[in-house]
This record gives structure tokens, C-alpha cells and sequence, in this order.
């Protein structure tokens, strides 16, 4: 077993750090105030590649692996979450999933730009009327000859007023056995007519970046669209989460680094009873959770990354990475408020925006809640992995490159 | 264009120098491409893609400058030499230019030659005219633009960053040059980039094969080296109504603390 990081994957991380700290860290508070995305944020990611960062080059991505999407993430989320939703969305569930599943056409119709970054995707699951309960969704597709007419309304959905493409899974049967055996993808152009968006103002969080809703309204899509078979969209979206998932695992990572340093640096700076609060054992207990909740996190979503290489399974190892990361990231900033006091408090400092971030991702794809459920089915072996038709292909530097 | 870029392993700008027994120490940071050297490169790079030919990165340092190659590599060099001896460790600049003008001879047929403004560590700065001296050429430092160069007359016009003013230069080349900051925004490494890099295997050019052997005496050595006592700043801000009040206290407080 080797811990150690390839020369690589070092030289991925200063690349995404250096673009994160120069090009977005300066504006950032005033994104965040000002609840807008930066303009330049999505054309930089794209024109520096880390937006088809682990695609293959032949579908214009990189041709790096999965373990960088990962480093990746965890850097972008240590200056701000809203870069890191970015790769959650747009590489894992969107351009993964196309990876996964998608016919040749669609991976270079679709993929293709997404990789390369000259159109944006997202993610369209979850609904006003069902999120966890993704199963009982009601927008509706129903087949016209060589389309598909979609109707209803996605809700709660990253880069929704971003995206040019969008993966949507809708209700295409209601007389099934099981509600999640009705379901079909697809990926659709959001500029089709009767499309309509917009975004949520007013959130708690990831406020520098964009989150919508997205109402079709008698959308025509061509058969060609479809991601997968008909009726095969619940596995569709439940793999396209093991992506997305594990770039949340990695990004909450990178929150607990940046509510760590940030206290480690205020805990040396600020004096109370005559020493350097950082001598106090209360304020080292905080610490030494940060530092240690920063190493599980680490290693629990490299080990994801690892068996998404190799080309295993990791729908249960990716919910426990991304269930500890989010919880331990929001516990971090929490406590790094609490370290900076009353300054913590203020905007003057990063912390209580990483408070505000960290939150979000507790709820996002799978809650807390729903991670235990997935946790526990596995433990009491209520639920094994199945072979899907199409699993996402192992890592091969030969055939990524090529 | 055959242009060799001379880059140095440093530490990471945000590491806190110490001292410790007489020796300087940057506890364990980063080590990083020399900040000064990426505008080099970059510049290097620059000129390749405008008028072709290929970019060499040269390092003179121990095995782990590699790291400092690689970065430059990635960035889009095409070559990358290392070059390291046990003899070379703790040369003075006066030496260490003697050994890079040798293996930039032993590159032969270079056009010009790219050196950053200072390293961040030693910060002398001297590198690189030393390095013109010993190869005979002219010495372009502090390089802000590079207003034109004509690969057929082989002739280059620069500015030069000076303190108040900047001086247009026209000289011939091969030349060497060393640049400022406010030449040019250097670039990320490319991902195909850092592929390159991280597999490639770079050559190490030692004192016998750039002819150098029992060559190098340093002129200069560090007997000791002492950190500076530690001077304490405390802030305090003078208030009032009015500038003329604030001037008045500040005069007051000047005075009572002896400063005039
Ligand atoms: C910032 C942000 C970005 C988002 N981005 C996207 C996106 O890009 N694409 C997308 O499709 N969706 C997105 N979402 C939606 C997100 O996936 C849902 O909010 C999430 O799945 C939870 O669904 P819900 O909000 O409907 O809550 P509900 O499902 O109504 O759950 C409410 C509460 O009940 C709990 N609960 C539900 N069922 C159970 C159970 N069986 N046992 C125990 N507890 C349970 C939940 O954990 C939660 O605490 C985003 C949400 C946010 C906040």
C-alpha cells in the first residue's frame, strides 16, 4: 500500500491551488455578498482543462484520473465551496454520467464540449415535492413518435441559470411495481423552447454561486437524448451520485483544511490571559479535531478515488466519505468561528462563510439522514451492489491519454 | 529561437526563515519554482511561440531541483537538464555562473538566455549578468518589455525596469536577459503538461562532463550567519477633529518619545 501522492497528482494540486488562490480568493467575499457567480469563474475552469479534468482526451477532457478530480476538489472548496459544486455538477453529474452511460453520439455531441469546457452542465433530480424520496419524482416524459415531451419542474438545482445541458430524470411510467423502475434520463438542451429558469436568492450558503430551478414545460426531446434504456433512470441518477458524491467527499475535505489553517493562524495571532490563545487546551482540542477529522476525510475519499481507478464499485465508501466529510466540514468552521470569537463572527473573517457553505452539503446529494440509510443497508446486508449495464470505465492512463 | 531558461529551486515565498546554529533554515516548506524565475520562463515561452524553436530549462542544484524543472516542463519547456555535483554545493555566484555558462556552451548554438530578476532565498541578483560576462555577451537585466526582436538580424529592443525611469536598450543577440514582474501574468502548467513532466527523465550534467572538475573555488563563504534581534512595532493611532489638531498631537508625541 503507498500513501504517498504521485509527482502528478502533487503538480494537479498547486495548479488548481495557484488558480483558486490568484484568480478567485480576492473577489470572493464580494461574490459571496453580492449572491452572484463571478463571470470569469467557469470560462478560467474550462480554459485551464479542470473542467474535463478526468475525461478522456479523445472526448476533450484531460485524461487525468479520478484521484485528481478529488485533489482537485478538495483544493477549489478551500477557497470556496461554490467552485468545488461546480465539479460536482458539471463533472460528476453531468459529464461522468455521460461517460458512463452515453452512446458514442451523445459522448461527442455532449461530453465533448462539456470537457472542454465550452458549454456547462448540471444535474436535474430533485423536484419542489421530493429530494431524498427522488424515487416518487413527478415530472413526466411521455413519448410522441421520435420524442419525448417533458413536463414539470426541477428544483434546488446547481448552475441551473449556468448550464447549457442539462442530465434530467423524469417519470416516463406510473403503473410499475416499484415507483424507481418508471424513471428515464436524459440529457437535454436548456435553450429547447418551453424551457424556463431561474435562481434562489436568499440562501444560507453557496452564495456565490448559482442554485435554481429549472420548469419544462412541453419540451420536445429527440429519442437520441436519452440517457440509458427507458426505465433505467434510477440507476442513471444513483450513479451519477457515487460522482458527485465523492466530489463533495473531497471538497468538505478541503473546508475542514481551510477552517484549520485559518484557526491555526488566529490561535497564534490573539492573546487571552496572557498567552497565545493557541496555548490554551481548550482552544488545542478544537485543533487537534480539525486536524484529525482533516486526515479521516482525506483518507476516506482517496480510498473512493482509488476504487473508482481501479474500476470497483463505491457507492458505500463514497457515502461514508461524503457523510464524514459534510459533517466534519460544517463542525470544523463551526468550531473556527468559535476560535476567531466575535471576529469569527463577521465577514471580515472567511470562517463564518465556511460555516455557511459547510451546511448545504449535509442536505445536497443524499442528506445525512439518507448516507445513514445507505450505511446501514450495506452493514445489515439489506443491500449489495448489482452490476449495472454500463459501470463507469476503470482508469487506463494508455487509453485516457490517447 | 533556441533559448535556455536558468531556474532555481526555493522555497515557497510564504516559509519563515529561522536560524539555527549558524545556518539558515526554512523549517520544512515547500520547495517551489523560484517565484522570479516563473516570469522567465514564461517570457521564454512566450518568444518560442511567436517566432519557434524550443525552450531548454537549466538548474544547477541538488537532486530535488528537479521539482523546479518539472514545473518548468509543464509549463511547456521542451528540455529540462539538471545540473548537480557534490562540488557544486554552496558555490559563491561568481562560481555558479563559471558552471551554468559552461553548460549553456555544452547546449551550444543558444539564442538567448532567461534568468528571473533575484532568487527569493539568496536574493543577490547578480546571476545572470555574471553568467553575459563569462559567455561574452551582452547583459539585458531588469527586463520590463520586450519591445522587438528580428530572429533574421538577430537584433532585440528592450525596456528596463530602473528605479524612476525605464531605458530602451538595443543590443544584439545572443544575449542574456533577466526579467522583472511586470513582463508578462506567467501561466499554469498545462494537465498535458504536467503528464509530460511527471514522466519525464531528466539528464544530470556533472562537473566532469561540463569540464569543471576541481575547477570551483567560492571567493566568498558564510563564516556565520545570526538572526537580526527582533525589533518590537506597536501601533497607535492619534486622533482628533481636525488635521491641525492631529498634527499638533502627533508633534507632541514625536517630541516625548525623543524623535525630535
Ligand atoms: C445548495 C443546494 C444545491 C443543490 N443542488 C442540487 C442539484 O444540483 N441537483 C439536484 O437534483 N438537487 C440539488 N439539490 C437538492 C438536494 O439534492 C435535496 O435538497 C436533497 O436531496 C434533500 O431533499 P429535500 O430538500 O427535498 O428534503 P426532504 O427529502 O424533504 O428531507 C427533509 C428531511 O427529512 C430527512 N429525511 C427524508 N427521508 C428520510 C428518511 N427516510 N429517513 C430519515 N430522514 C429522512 C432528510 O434527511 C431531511 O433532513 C440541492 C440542494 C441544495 C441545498
Amino acid at each position: 500500500m503507498d500513501f504517498r501522492l504521485t509527482t502528478e497528482h502533487e503538480m494537479v494540486q498547486k495548479m488548481v491551488r495557484d488558480f483558486a488562490r490568484k484568480e478567485v480568493a480576492p473577489t470572493i467575499k464580494e461574490a459571496d455578498r453580492k449572491q452572484e457567480m463571478t463571470a470569469h469563474v467557469l470560462p478560467r475552469m474550462g480554459e485551464l482543462g479542470i473542467l474535463g479534468i478526468c475525461i478522456p482526451v479523445r472526448y476533450g477532457g484531460q485524461g487525468m484520473d479520478y484521484i485528481s478530480l478529488g485533489l482537485a476538489s478538495e483544493e477549489l472548496e478551500v477557497i470556496d465551496t461554490t467552485l468545488r459544486v461546480v465539479m460536482s455538477v458539471h463533472n460528476g453529474l453531468a459529464s461522468m454520467t455521460l461517460f458512463q452511460w452515453g452512446t458514442e453520439e451523445q459522448k461527442e455531441k455532449y461530453l465533448a464540449p462539456l470537457a472542454r469546457g465550452e458549454k456547462i452542465g448540471c444535474g436535474a433530480f430533485s423536484e419542489p415535492g421530493a429530494g431524498s424520496d427522488f424515487a416518487n419524482i413527478l415530472m413526466t416524459g411521455k413519448r410522441d413518435g421520435d420524442e419525448y415531451i417533458l413536463n414539470g419542474e426541477k428544483m434546488w438545482i446547481s448552475l441551473a441559470t449556468k448550464a447549457d445541458f442539462a442530465v434530467v430524470t423524469v417519470r416516463t411510467k406510473s403503473d410499475v411495481a416499484k415507483p424507481s423502475e418508471g424513471l428515464t434520463a436524459y440529457i437535454v438542451e436548456l435553450d429547447r423552447p418551453g424551457v424556463s429558469r431561474g435562481d434562489i436568492h436568499g440562501k444560507l450558503g453557496v452564495r456565490a454561486g448559482s442554485t435554481g430551478w429549472i420548469s419544462f414545460q412541453d419540451v420536445r426531446v429527440p429519442l437520441e437524448n436519452r440517457i440509458g434504456e427507458e426505465g433505467e433512470g434510477f440507476k442513471v441518477t444513483m450513479t451519477a451520485f457515487d460522482h458527485g458524491r465523492y466530489t463533495v467527499a473531497a471538497g468538505a475535505t478541503g473546508l475542514i483544511r481551510a477552517s484549520l489553517e485559518a484557526s491555526v493562524a488566529y490561535a497564534k495571532e490573539r492573546s487571552s490571559f496572557g498567552k497565545p490563545i493557541a496555548r490554551h487546551q481548550l482552544i488545542q482540542e478544537k485543533i487537534a479535531r480539525m486536524a484529525r477529522d482533516y486526515e479521516i476525510a482525506r483518507l476516506l475519499y482517496l480510498r473512493a478515488g482509488w476504487m473508482k481507478n481501479e474500476g470497483v464499485r463505491n457507492t458505500f465508501e463514497t457515502s461514508i466519505a461524503k457523510h464524514f466529510a459534510t459533517d466534519a466540514s460544517f463542525h470544523a468552521a463551526s468550531e473556527a468561528i468559535q476560535i476567531h470569537g466575535a471576529y469569527g463572527f463577521s465577514d471580515e473573517y472567511d470562517v463564518e462563510r465556511f460555516m455557511r457553505n459547510a451546511r448545504g452539503a449535509m442536505i445536497y446529494e443524499g442528506s445525512s439522514e439518507i448516507q445513514s440509510l445507505i450505511q446501514a443497508d450495506y452493514a445489515l446486508g439489506y443491500r449489495k451492489d448489482k452490476a449495472v449495464r454500463c459501470e463507469l470505465p476503470a482508469y487506463d492512463s494508455q487509453a485516457w491519454q490517447s | 529561437m533556441n533559448i535556455v531558461v536558468c531556474v532555481k529551486q526555493t522555497p515557497d515565498t510564504a516559509a519563515t526563515v529561522t536560524v539555527e546554529d549558524g545556518k539558515i533554515s526554512w523549517g520544512d516548506a515547500p520547495l517551489v519554482l523560484n517565484p522570479w524565475d516563473e516570469f522567465a520562463v514564461e517570457e521564454a515561452l512566450r518568444l518560442k511561440e511567436a517566432h519557434g524553436g524550443e525552450v531548454t530549462a537549466i538548474s544547477l542544484g541538488p537532486e530535488d531541483a528537479k521539482e523546479a524543472l518539472k514545473q518548468s516542463l509543464a509549463m511547456g519547456c521542451e528540455n529540462a537538464i539538471l545540473v548537480s555535483d557534490p562540488s557544486f554545493a554552496g558555490l559563491d555566484s561568481l562560481q555558479v555562473s563559471k558552471v551554468l555558462a559552461a553548460a549553456i556552451e555544452k547546449v551550444g548554438e543558444v539564442d538567448l538566455v532567461f534568468f528571473g530578476r533575484s532568487s527569493v532565498d539568496t536574493d543577490s541578483g547578480i546571476t545572470g549578468s555574471q553568467v553575459a560576462r563569462r559567455l561574452g555577451w551582452p547583459a539585458l537585466s531588469l527586463v520590463a518589455v520586450i519591445n522587438s526582436l528580428d530572429p533574421e538580424s538577430k537584433r532585440l529592443e528592450v525596456e528596463r525596469m530602473l528605479d524612476e525611469t525605464r531605458q530602451q536598450v538595443a543590443a544584439s543577440f545572443p544575449a542574456v536577459i533577466s526579467v522583472v514582474k511586470e513582463i508578462n501574468e506567467p501561466r499554469y502548467p498545462s494537465f498535458m503538461g504536467i503528464r509530460k513532466a511527471s514522466k519525464a527523465e531528466i539528464p544530470i550534467w556533472s562537473a566532469a562532463e561540463l569540464g569543471l572538475e576541481g575547477d570551483l573555488e567560492s571567493a566568498l563563504t558564510w563564516p556565520d550567519v545570526y538572526a537580526i534581534p527582533k525589533v518590537e512595532t506597536e501601533c497607535e493611532f492619534i486622533e482628533g477633529e481636525t488635521p491641525e489638531e492631529i498634527a499638533a498631537k502627533l508633534v507632541d508625541r514625536l517630541i516625548e518619545e525623543k524623535v525630535v
